[in-house]
């Protein structure tokens, strides 16, 4: 057997390994651009020394990103799952659960700026004061809205995997809460409140949820980590139309 | 702040670091105050937080530079009225296929942008890890692209054709209930995850350029109530999309199954 650190031969091939499939994933993306430009638009690459760069840091953000994950974030998130298992207790798990949910998603860039352009839709359907403070508010208001939701879906979600409920009847009354507030929704604010399931989870908090939920499904007895583990982000991409909607109604 | 972060303008390490931070300190909070345990490796554990934080920082920075630029300028070159031959006199269902570029652009910027979504790379992971390798981990994300890429394309079509939103998500959520009493029960849950990781920092920023674009140069529509709309397709159609994968997976297993015992019959 040998110990000690890999040669540095085993590791420069992983680094390579790690690059080419970065480059696969993005392969895509430039292909489409690049066609795009040159075949439909028919148009220069403005900035070519730019776009290379560009392209570079790309590959090397998600090579680091995705080795990251393996080292940090994914066992972090299975360790605490086993942690909060082992130590037993239900109001710690889902205070840890909703606090999760709650904290990664009031501070999400792309929530403040939906929250931002909403509140000036509202200000232009004359639901709220056009004053740029009745703005203010008004997205505040939403951004803690959509957060309480993540967070209370986060919730429901361990609660599922704890109890071993199915997901599709969480799931359909979900989406009859959707359906009923769509009736009775004001017209603008619902683009925003499906869009806002979309936008609340971000690059950080979808591995740290998706380790979470397979860690508690593997650490409970009777649980499947396929079947139960996943469904978490599902909530917290539900919740929120629910609660902007409602949020739509009452002010 | 400038002072504090003198590189912010080549490496946005700072606002990288604000979007971890809140997660860095609940995750710590949690561990030392309520579970009171030390973190096993925490070396590796900290230098792969490191790690997420730098990569994320260059992947956004990178993203910025050269594929966001580009991508919304072509999102709005492509919605142009001079592109679009959107003359006030015609009625603009008529000649759809000069929208032609339009939907084969949303529907391939849809797919392109899933493919490079780093939480989907996560999610794949970890499902290949957890079904011991049953779950490919380059099929769920095919699948889930071309599901977000008909979710686009379909959504440019909504606000082309300027049909209400809600008609097209509840019309979804009743395929998504049928296909979900037929669908292999292990599929389920990582299917309906799959729809609300897909809209993540590649994805957003590009349909928006192409929702905002769309809604203002059509005709009779409102950008402010008409360009939101497209992230909830792109979200709704890879349940549908991964659940149809695992369908004809299954079905493909048990044609091969019966091929495999017909000439035992004989």
């Amino acid at each position: 057997m040998r110990s000690g650190p890999a040669p540095l031969k085993t590791l420069l091939w992983q680094a390579i390994r790690a690059l080419l499939d970065s480059a696969r994933d993005l392969a895509p993306i430039i292909l489409v651009i690049a066609f795009f430009q040159l075949v439909v638009l028919r148009a220069p690459v403005p900035d070519f020394a730019d776009l290379l760069l560009g392209t570079f840091l790309v590959l090397i953000g998600l090579t680091l990103f995705v080795q990251g994950l393996k080292l940090g974030l994914f066992p972090i998130g299975e360790a605490m799952a086993w942690d909060f298992a082992r130590k037993g207790s239900l109001f710690w798990l889902l205070a840890f659960a909703f606090s999760l949910g709650f904290g990664t998603t009031v501070a999400e860039p792309a929530l403040i700026a939906v929250a931002a352009e909403a509140a000036e839709v509202a200000a232009r359907g004359g639901m709220i004061d056009a004053a740029d403070e009745a703005k203010a508010d008004y997205a505040e208001g939403l951004r803690l809205t959509v957060a309480l939701a993540v967070g209370l879906a986060i919730v429901i979600g361990v609660l599922r995997i704890l109890r071993g409920w199915p997901i599709q009847y969480l799931i359909i009354g979900g989406y009859l809460g959707v359906v009923i507030m769509t009736a009775f929704a004001p017209a603008e604010i619902i683009g925003i409140a499906y869009d806002s399931g979309g936008v609340t989870t971000s690059t950080i908090t979808v591995p740290l949820v998706t380790a979470l939920g397979v860690g508690l499904a593997s650490s409970i007895e009777g649980r499947n980590p396929v079947t139960d583990g996943f469904g978490l982000i599902a909530f917290a991409s539900l919740t929120p139309m629910i609660f902007v909607m409602g949020y739509g109604i009452l002010i | 702040m400038d002072t504090l972060c003198p590189f912010e303008h080549i490496l946005p390490l700072c606002a990288t670091l604000g979007d971890v931070l809140p997660i860095v300190a609940i995750l710590i909070g949690f561990q030392v105050l309520v579970l009171r345990r030390p973190i096993a490796n925490l070396r590796r554990v900290l230098a792969g937080m490191l790690l997420v934080l730098a990569g994320l920082a260059f992947f956004i920075q990178g993203l910025e530079t050269a594929l966001f630029p580009l991508g919304k300028l072509m999102a709005a070159q492509l919605t142009a009225p001079e592109f679009l031959v959107i003359d006030a006199e015609a009625d603009s269902q008529s000649h759809w296929h000069a929208y032609f570029w339009l939907y084969l652009f949303a529907f391939s910027i849809g797919f392109a942008t899933t493919i490079a979504e780093p939480s989907l790379i996560a999610v794949a992971i970890k499902a290949n890890q957890v079904s011991a390798g049953a779950i490919d981990a380059w099929g769920l994300r095919i699948a889930v692209a071309i599901g977000v890429a008909v979710g686009i394309a379909l959504g440019a079509y909504r606000i082309v054709s300027g049909t209400p939103l809600h008609y097209y998500i509840i019309t979804g959520y009743v395929v998504v209930l049928i296909q979900t009493a037929f669908a292999p029960r292990s599929i389920v849950a990582l299917a309906y995850d799959s729809g609300g990781v897909t809209t993540s920092t590649v994805t957003v920023p590009l349909v928006a350029a192409l929702g905002l674009g769309l809604s203002s140069n059509i005709p009779g529509r409102n950008p402010m109530l008409d360009g939101f709309g497209l992230i909830a397709f792109a979200s709704l159609f890879p349940i549908m999309s991964v659940m149809g994968y695992a369908q004809l997976s299954a079905f493909y297993t048990r044609l091969v199954q019966r091929r495999k015992a017909q000439p035992e019959d004989h």
